[in-house]
């Protein structure tokens, strides 16, 4: 066995008749495997009455299966050491967990069974209902959450998938019934859908074989496209404000729509948002705002590109009475780059940094299993590792700045703020 | 320079070697050759505890200055140097200790080591950034305060503590950050950021004996310093129950029960791991990596007392190993509709459970278990075996972190319950409540 990442991964992939995908990748560094199963089965596929269906149902999956009851479960992984994380996105839904090389059978059984054959008893169900609820409720009190989904609803909507709140409201996780969760199951959480990745201290047929034989006999509709509305064009500012009274500091959220993750220009948008809001502490934005002005602990920018026109979003954490100014040094940045693009330097600087992080991306099992999930779920091939160096090579300096102008327009702009007002002070 | 070699960091690898320049400064190398990546660490004993009031944050800001351009680092190059490789960079400040990472392709050790030696003894400290990151860092506090439970975490630390500098938040108070003056700033460094104060940690694709000519090369000619003077003060045994109660706007109820913890190198520390798996599931003992996420815990006593009764939706224990004794922390999350009364009877009384009747030889062989994996889970990476190292070398020498997984087997169920009982009662603890109100 090799080293995973000392010359590029060289994962095994295989397709059951199922529909289902594995992929393996060996990795000696520990004695550990990383366990990956996603699902395509995220809140996009979840009905507007219903928004949350697809959240709870990952929070009350893992309580109880056809084989095991919740306390089966508990006592399997808990024994191991190992904690099965039920994450759930837009698009998917990912069950992953890590385990040592000797329990590695073991736990691949209780998560495919988890993942297969849930029963959602009832009384799990009013346990991780309570618990949703009051997760909701805390994100009503945090004054980053509430920028951000504010932020998203003005891009996009209420009605726009990528504008709702992925864990729903409390009306409508109160309206999800056990039915309708067996139902989002039985429909969204199939293999035709499952992409399985294996990271880790293991030989990579064996566990190919492992994972086929627990997949065996599991059958459900064959995939279809990924369809994502387009979002509204935005014609103009956006503003909205989020009064928390109590709170000592307010959150700045300021974004754009951009591009499909499968866009041509996906490189130069990368790059041209490493530079805005990445580089180094956090780009030309902390470069004004925490460097030069003192303003922020914390001034960057992300892009979060997907099947549909994923965010481009700017986060600032500010003294209240400093909010107007933070948008202001916002909208200069952005405007800067949008209008004059980069400076040769820059680009070279975040060629180089992108291209050499990317052994750092595949340092542990469970990194290298999300980028391999990545390669699988845009069909950017198992070669990818290596190919991604000469693809950020080809990009030009005019790529990243038309990127730049295209999306980098201060008067189209959507601003969400959460936080006290000003008369409040920074000390309530 | 002093040469000595170790067991393997981490089972598996080449022999670790520790080595003394002349100046003071430690160095600790392992090599791990599974990726091309090297992360250095170098590691200052000084942290809140090194604080007096009035100065309280002195160290964090003092680590915030030092990426702000030294003699040979203009300001403005600080950034960049590390990122042509592709490397990640950054600091913490903690009770006991400060720390600079770098993880980067090979190809970058030396800059990496320059930017080290570069910290240690030539920082600028030009007033107008020592201006401009107070608001900075009073930012961080204020977003920091943002949180209940951080919040709630801060008060019921000051409450727990009397004497020990242990009692101030490492960001420091409010009061002192608006005060502080760059002199402060500079003479903290000064006497603080000296080699024999210091642990040079290199872990990754690298030749050892390379690593330690390099390392003699970057930083032999920083002069040794006189060892700082430390506050030297024992906590008093606490003689009754503590209480605070906060009241704010919010959503939602927090709870932290805390009580005094051993420090790392205290007979106790081992059986109180041991427990707290018991009672919230094992984290293991990595401050970079492993208290992110959930804890295997839904077999354990306060999550089945607590949070599956629907008294809370959340629970997590931390034990962290520390210098000197620190405290040993239970949080909740309150239920929407349940009193925090009635969460805080809930987990006494699970507490008392165990303190009165003991706990199953089953529940000591999980946790065991379930330490054994975190040892494995937190060691995965050049960034975290570096940290450990790193941070143990810090707070109680090389032997420590090697020996973690022989310490946990030894554990019996006697001396679990021995240091419930004696720990965890009710004159020694201190309880915060976060109770949300509505908006004035």
């Amino acid at each position: 066995m090799t080293p995973a990442t000392a010359s590029g991964l060289s994962p095994v992939r295989a397709s059951l008749d199922n529909g289902a995908v594995l992929i393996v990748q060996e990795a000696s560094a520990t004695p550990a495997v990383s366990i990956n199963a996603t699902f395509f089965a995220g809140s996009l596929y979840e009905p507007d009455h219903l928004t949350g269906l697809a959240y709870l149902t990952g929070r009350v999956i893992d309580r109880g299966t056809e084989r095991r009851d919740a306390d089966a479960i508990a006592e399997e992984l808990d024994d191991r050491g190992v904690s099965l994380r039920v994450v759930t996105t837009r698009h998917t839904m990912t069950l992953s967990c890590t385990c040592l090389t000797e329990d590695f059978e073991d736990v691949l059984a209780i998560v495919t069974d988890v993942a297969r054959r849930p029963t959602f008893p009832d009384a799990e169900l009013a346990k991780r209902r309570a618990e949703s609820i009051n997760a909701v409720r805390q994100d009503e009190d945090n004054p980053a959450v509430r920028a951000v989904e504010t932020l998203s609803e003005l891009l996009y909507g209420r009605e726009h998938p990528y504008g709702r709140r992925a864990k729903g409201s409390i009306e409508t996780l109160e309206r999800i019934d056990r039915e309708a969760i067996a139902g989002f199951h039985a429909h969204h959480v199939r293999p035709a859908v499952l992409s399985l990745v294996v990271v880790g201290d293991v030989e990579a047929g064996r566990a190919i074989d492992r994972a086929s034989a627990e997949l065996e006999g599991w059958t459900g509709a064959p995939a279809g496209p990924v369809v994502v509305p387009p979002p509204a064009t935005a014609a103009v500012r956006r503003l909205c404000r989020n009064s928390m009274p109590g709170k000592t500091q307010s959150d700045i959220a300021y974004g754009f729509t951009t591009i499909s993750r499968l866009d041509p220009r996906h490189y130069a948008y990368w790059m041209m948002n490493n530079i805005l809001g990445q580089f180094g502490l956090g780009g030309r934005l902390a470069d004004n705002i925490r460097e030069r002005q003192g303003m922020a602990y914390y001034a960057f920018s992300s892009f979060d590109p997907t099947f549909g026109e994923g965010p481009l979003v700017v986060r600032a954490g500010v003294d209240p009475n400093n909010v107007e100014r933070a948008i202001e040094a916002i909208d200069f940045e952005v405007g800067q780059l949008g209008e004059m693009g980069p400076t040769p330097v820059e680009v070279e600087e975040t060629r180089a940094y992108l291209i050499g992080s990317i052994s750092r991306l595949l340092e542990t099992n469970s990194s290298i299993a999300v980028f391999l999930q990545s390669c699988e779920q845009f069909g950017l091939g198992l070669d990818y590792d290596r190919r991604l160096p000469g693809l950020l090579e080809a990009v030009t300096i005019d790529e990243i700045r038309a990127a730049a102008t295209d999306v980098l327009h201060p008067d189209r702009a959507a601003v969400a703020i959460a936080g006290p007002d000003v008369t409040d002070g920074a000390q309530p | 320079m002093d040469s000595m070699s170790f067991p393997a960091a981490v089972p598996g690898r080449s022999p670790l070697r520790a080595d003394r320049l002349s100046n003071g400064l430690k160095v600790v190398v392992q090599e791990v050759h599974t990726s091309s990546l090297v992360s250095v660490w170098c590691w200052y004993r000084v942290g809140s505890r090194d604080e007096v009031p009035g100065r309280t944050g002195v160290s964090h800001w003092v680590e915030h200055m030092n990426f702000k351009g030294t003699t040979n680092i203009p300001r403005e190059q600080m950034k960049g140097i590390v990122e042509r490789f592709g490397g990640m960079w950054n600091g913490y400040t903690w009770i006991d200790q400060t720390t600079y990472l770098e993880t980067a392709g090979r190809a970058a050790l030396d800059q990496m080591l320059f930017i080290e030696a570069e910290r240690m003894a030539h920082g600028l400290y030009e007033p107008a950034d020592c201006e401009s990151e107070r608001t900075v860092i009073i930012s961080e506090l204020q977003g920091g305060e943002n949180d209940p439970d951080q919040l709630l975490d801060t008060e019921v630390t000051a409450t727990a503590f009397r004497a020990h500098p242990y009692r101030h938040p490492t960001i420091g108070w409010l009061t002192d950050l608006r005060s502080m003056t760059r002199d402060d700033l500079y003479g903290h460094y000064r006497r603080f950021y000296i080699p024999n104060n210091a642990t040079l940690v290199v872990v990754g694709d690298v030749d050892a004996d390379d690593v330690l000519r390099r390392a003699e090369r970057h930083f032999a000619s920083i002069p040794a310093g006189a060892d700082p003077e430390r506050i030297r003060t024992a906590e008093p045994p606490q003689v009754g129950e503590r209480r605070v109660v906060i009241e704010r706007p919010g959503t939602t109820g927090y709870l932290k029960a805390v009580f005094h913890a051993p420090s790392a190198t205290d007979d106790d520390f081992f059986p109180m791991l041991v427990l707290d798996a018991i009672l919230t599931g094992a984290k293991g003992v990595n401050m970079w990596s492993s208290f992110r996420g959930a804890p295997p815990q839904r077999r354990a006593r306060l999550y089945t007392s607590v949070v599956e009764r629907g008294l809370a939706s959340m629970v997590s224990g931390a034990i962290i190993p520390t210098a000197e004794p620190y405290l040993y922390t239970l949080s909740f999350t309150a239920m929407e509709g349940v009193p925090l009364a009635a969460v805080e009877q809930a987990a006494l009384e699970e507490i008392e459970r165990v303190r009165t009747a003991g706990v199953e030889p089953g529940e000591i062989a999980r946790a065991k278990r379930q330490l054994r994996a975190r040892f494995v889970f937190e060691n995965d990476s050049v960034t975290n075996i570096a940290h450990q190292l790193g941070y143990f070398e810090t707070i109680a020498g090389p032997h420590y972190f090697p020996a973690l997984q022989r310490c946990v087997d030894t554990v019996t169920p006697e001396q679990v319950w021995d240091v419930a009982r004696r720990r965890l009662g009710a004159a020694t603890r201190t309880v915060g409540w976060f109770r949300p109100v509505e908006p004035r």
